[in-house]
C-alpha cells in the first residue's frame, strides 16, 4: 500500500515515519502541508514534531493547512489516518478525534520507553497486534495529557475506542491512562507515543512499534 | 480603526499546569495572598471601520474556530475603548 506521510513546517519525525512505513512493507510517499493533493495514497500518517512551533495551541494552525482539508475529507470516506504525537494533536484540533491534549500535569517534557496495552485491534493500524498485547515503545512529549469531558470518556470506553493505554506510570496526566484513541469507524487513530521509533533493534527499545506499520500490509494481503 | 479583544481561558475543570507553576513561584517571592492562578491568552485584533454586530459576529467565529479550542477553553470578546495605538499616542503627548 502507498502510505503518505505529511511534512508540516516544524515536523520532526516525518523521515522516521517514512522509514517505518517502508520497514513495515509499504511504500512511503512524502506529502507536503501546502498541497491539497494526497497523491493517490491508501493511508496517511501525520507525524510527530512541533508543527508551526506549537504556536497558539499544538496542532491548531496545522489543522487549517491545505493538505488537512484533503485528509479530513478522505478520512470521512474511510481513508486510514494515523496521527502520532503532534499528529494526534492535529487530529483532535481537526475534530477527527474527540478530546484534546494539554500540557503534562507535572509540567516537564518526558522522554522514555513506555509500556502500553493495545486495546483496540480491529483498526487498519493495530490489526497486527493481539488484543491486550503489552508493548514498549518510545514516548516523548510536553503536551501529551489527553483530556475530554466525562461523557466523552465514557463514550470512548463504551464503544471500545481506546486504542492504547499507559501501563505502569501515567507519564503525562492523561485521563483514564489513555495513550491513543480512534474514531467510531476505526480508520482514524491518534497515538501519543511513537511507534515509528521502535521498529528496529539497532535503535530504540525494540521492534514493538512495527505492528502499527505492518497492519496495513496484512490488511492489503488478507 | 478599532481594537477587539478576545480573552481565552482554560475551562475551570481543565487542569492548568502553567497557572499552577506561577502559583508555586509566588510564595517563594514572599507573595502569600494569592490562592489560585489560571493562565490564559489575550488577543488584540485590529479592525477597520466601525464595530457593528456583523463584525462582532465574525470575531466570535474567529475566536471559536481558531483562537480557542472549545473542548478545553472558553473565550470572551469585547471592544477596547481606545486602541493600543491611540493610548500610545496620548501617552506621547502627555
Amino acid at each position: 500500500m502507498k502510505v503518505g506521510v505529511v511534512t508540516f513546517p516544524g515536523s520532526l519525525d516525518d523521515v522516521d515515519a517514512r522509514r517505518a512505513v517502508t520497514i513495515g512493507g509499504n511504500e512511503a510517499v512524502a506529502l507536503w502541508h501546502g498541497d491539497d493533493d494526497l497523491k493517490g495514497v491508501d493511508a496517511v500518517v501525520l507525524p510527530g514534531g512541533f508543527s508551526y512551533g506549537d504556536y497558539l495551541r499544538c496542532g491548531a494552525i496545522s489543522r487549517f493547512a491545505p493538505v488537512m482539508t484533503a485528509v479530513v475529507e478522505a478520512a470521512g470516506k474511510g481513508l486510514p489516518v494515523l496521527g502520532i504525537c503532534n499528529g494526534f494533536q492535529i487530529l483532535c484540533e481537526s475534530h477527527l478525534l474527540p478530546g484534546a491534549l494539554i500540557r503534562n500535569d507535572h509540567r516537564k517534557f518526558v522522554c522514555r520507553d513506555q509500556r502500553l496495552r493495545i486495546e483496540r485491534v480491529d483498526t487498519p493500524w493495530t490489526s497486527a497486534y493481539a488484543a491486550g498485547a503489552e508493548v514498549t515503545i518510545v514516548l516523548k512529549n510536553g503536551e501529551g495529557g489527553f483530556v475530554a469531558d466525562e461523557a466523552t470518556l465514557d463514550m470512548l470506553e463504551g464503544e471500545g475506542r481506546v486504542v492504547a493505554r499507559y501501563l505502569d506510570d501515567n507519564p503525562n496526566g492523561s485521563l483514564r491512562d489513555i495513550a491513543g484513541i480512534s474514531n467510531e469507524r476505526g480508520n482514524v487513530v491518534g497515538l501519543m507515543p511513537h511507534p515509528e521509533h521502535a521498529v528496529e533493534d539497532l535503535t530504540g527499545p525494540g521492534t514493538d512499534g512495527l505492528g502499527f506499520f505492518t497492519s496495513l500490509a496484512e490488511k492489503a494481503f488478507a | 480603526m478599532a481594537t477587539v479583544v478576545v480573552d481565552v481561558m482554560p475551562k475551570p475543570e481543565i487542569l492548568d499546569p502553567q497557572g499552577k507553576a506561577v502559583l508555586g513561584a509566588l510564595p517563594r517571592l514572599g507573595f502569600d495572598l494569592v490562592t489560585d492562578v489560571r493562565q490564559g491568552k489575550r488577543f488584540e485584533l485590529q479592525v477597520d471601520g466601525e464595530i457593528t454586530d456583523a463584525v462582532l459576529a465574525e470575531i466570535e467565529q474567529v475566536a471559536g474556530t481558531l483562537l480557542s479550542n472549545p473542548v478545553i477553553e472558553d473565550f470572551e470578546v469585547h471592544v477596547e475603548k481606545h486602541s493600543v495605538a491611540e493610548v500610545a499616542h496620548e501617552a506621547g503627548r502627555a
